[in-house]
């Protein structure tokens, strides 16, 4: 594993991330609520540059005890990062997609020392694979380096 | 002992936003292109927001009272963009609320390229996804077929197709278009179809399938002789309207997005088979574009199933209806790629290895790039290499010829990382 020092903790927005790009690889650190989260930055979907879109609460439907829909309200735990390509949502803390959660970006090891950001990539130095087989399902099989 | 100052050797990338330049939004599927280098690259499909360079169209509507009524609404502002337009619910969700940068009027700079802005735009598209010809269709005008008057369409689409021949195809031999048929006017569309069917840019003929015109009509016997005489396919291109009384009930933009397109294709399709119009012009080239491809065995199993039983209504028929369906075109985007054994039977279904065009929809939010083909595991080399290309030159008459720069010089100009 190579280690990479991206920089202050203190200097991250919270929601917040950096991206980096290593020897080829692309990878989004965010952090939320104080903590750390890195993922490579390929969508499972069809590779798409998953970490680099907007982040934003998650959307969530308002369904009253008696059943009723109240409409539309944004999470008040859940922050998404949006795969700018074609929409898909990853939960940040854990980054899977809500409704299908075996689409999950693929996690990459992040930690906080002496205030500095530190990810941990694999000491391989490939080009990132951006392209992601379909398994029969449907569901992605994750790239790997 | 840590370092404290952050590593060197690494690079900071951006959020890809509405500014974002087209290669580093697709520096991914360019990635992805290396592996299929080789490959000759069709994009049947691709779009251009002709409401970004709206006044150069409307400037080039010919009848000056229809011109003045539009370019009155340019000192308006906000106005301009929209000007003779009928937009129709839900056009401004597309870009998904914010979460999808491209889709509408790609906002990258462009300067000092020598060229048209939209040239240059759809070039980087091309550079990106590794394509050869790119053939290029209009946004807002897909929905022009609802509009009340009859004479807005045909003023348009003159205008636009005007435009295109002018301004943009002229200036990359890797583009080439369709003459935009304004289809509530059939004579219109005859006098399009003539001035067309020598123009070397112009390689085939469209009808937007967003309208309540039943296509096998008397009225359209000329202009299909026209088009099949012309020897240019014709492409029914599909879209979707929030307006039409059956989707009202539909609450939400995925639901109304999910079925129209395929609505307004089912109904097209099945209109021109049961009256026979396979019999009666058995030269004409169709293709069906932007519909994904599970209706088709559906629409195939349906209409054979009730034709069996009911032939006497469709008495012009001499073969059952999924053979006439067999026999044309269809594009691939957006492909249903959640279960990969329905999709190689859909596949099969219509001699996709013959008949099945790639095309990206690009920068539509649900675009696909050339991968959703390359990676599909039950499809031979050949097969891959006719859907992504060779069906399109054969269709079109395209020469077949590498056109595309390099995948890893285009990774290297890629702005996000010079
Ligand atoms: S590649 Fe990410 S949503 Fe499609």
């Amino acid at each position: 594993m190579r280690e990479i020092n991206v920089g202050p903790a203190s200097a991250f927005a919270d929601p917040g991330r950096k991206l980096i790009e290593s020897e080829g690889l692309e990878v989004g650190i965010f952090k939320l609520g104080g903590e750390f989260f890195a993922y490579e930055n390929v969508c499972p979907h069809i590779g798409g540059p998953a970490c680099q879109g907007k982040i934003i609460a998650k959307v969530e439907e308002d369904v009253a005890e008696d059943r009723t829909s109240q409409g539309f309200v944004f999470s008040k735990t859940k922050i998404n990062v949006v795969c700018p390509w074609h929409g898909f949502e990853f939960d940040i803390r854990t980054g899977r997609h809500h409704g299908n959660p075996r689409y999950r970006l693929k996690p990459i090891k992040v930690r906080v020392e002496d205030g500095q950001v530190i990810v941990s990539l694999p000491d391989e130095k490939k080009p990132q694979n951006t392209t992601v087989q379909p398994t029969p399902d449907g569901n992605a099989s994750r790239p790997v380096f | 002992m840590l370092e404290r100052a952050p590593t060197p050797g690494f690079r900071e990338l951006d959020e890809i936003t509405t500014k974002t330049d087209t290669r580093d939004i697709l520096s991914h599927a360019t990635k992805q292109a290396e592996s299929y280098e080789d490959y000759f690259l069709v994009d049947i499909d691709a779009h251009v927001t002709e409401t970004q360079f709206w006044p150069e169209i409307i400037g080039r509507v010919d009848n000056e009272v229809i011109r003045q009524m539009g370019e009155a609404q340019f000192m308006r502002p906000g106005q301009g963009t929209t000007a003779l337009l009928n937009a129709v619910p839900g056009m401004t969700y597309q870009p998904l609320h914010g979460r999808i940068p491209h889709q509408a009027g790609l906002l990258e700079p462009v300067e000092g390229k020598g060229c048209h802005h939209f040239t240059e735009l759809a070039r980087r598209s091309m550079d990106s996804m590794g394509i050869d010809y790119q053939i290029v269709f209009p946004t807002p005008m897909l929905l022009l077929g609802m509009h009340p008057q009859e004479d807005i369409e045909v003023a348009l689409s003159k205008a636009y197709n005007r435009w295109a021949t002018e301004c943009i195809l002229p200036e990359d031999p890797r583009l080439k278009g369709l003459a935009y048929l304004p289809f509530n006017t059939p004579e219109a569309c005859c006098d399009e179809v003539k001035r067309y069917a020598d123009d070397p840019n112009i390689i085939g003929f469209t009808v937007t399938s967003t309208r309540n015109r039943p296509i096998h009509h008397n009225r359209y016997m000329r202009l299909y002789s026209m088009i099949e005489e012309s020897g240019k396919p014709l492409a029914w291109h599909s879209g979707f309207n929030w307006g039409d009384p059956s989707f009202a009930q539909l609450n939400r933009f995925i639901s109304m997005h999910s079925l129209s397109f395929v609505h307004y294709s089912l109904i097209h399709m099945t209109n021109w088979i049961i009256n026979g119009l396979p019999e009666r012009f058995p030269k004409i080239k169709l293709l069906w574009v932007e519909s994904g491809c599970a209706w088709i065995p559906f629409l195939m199993q349906r209409l054979d199933h009730e034709y069996m039983m009911r032939s006497c209504e469709a008495p012009a028929l001499k073969r059952l209806p999924s053979e006439y369906m067999r026999d044309m075109y269809y594009t691939t985007q957006p492909l249903e790629r959640s279960n990969l054994k329905i999709l190689q039977c859909t596949l099969e279904a219509f001699k996709a290895e013959t008949q099945l065009l790639f095309a990206s929809d690009w920068p539509h939010w649900d675009f696909d790039p050339p991968s959703s083909i390359t990676t599909l595991p039950f499809l031979s080399d050949v097969a891959k290499r006719n859907i992504l290309g060779l069906n399109a030159a054969r269709l079109f008459n395209l020469e077949v010829k590498h056109m595309k720069p390099r995948a890893k010089d285009v990774l290297a100009a890629r702005p996000g990382l010079s």
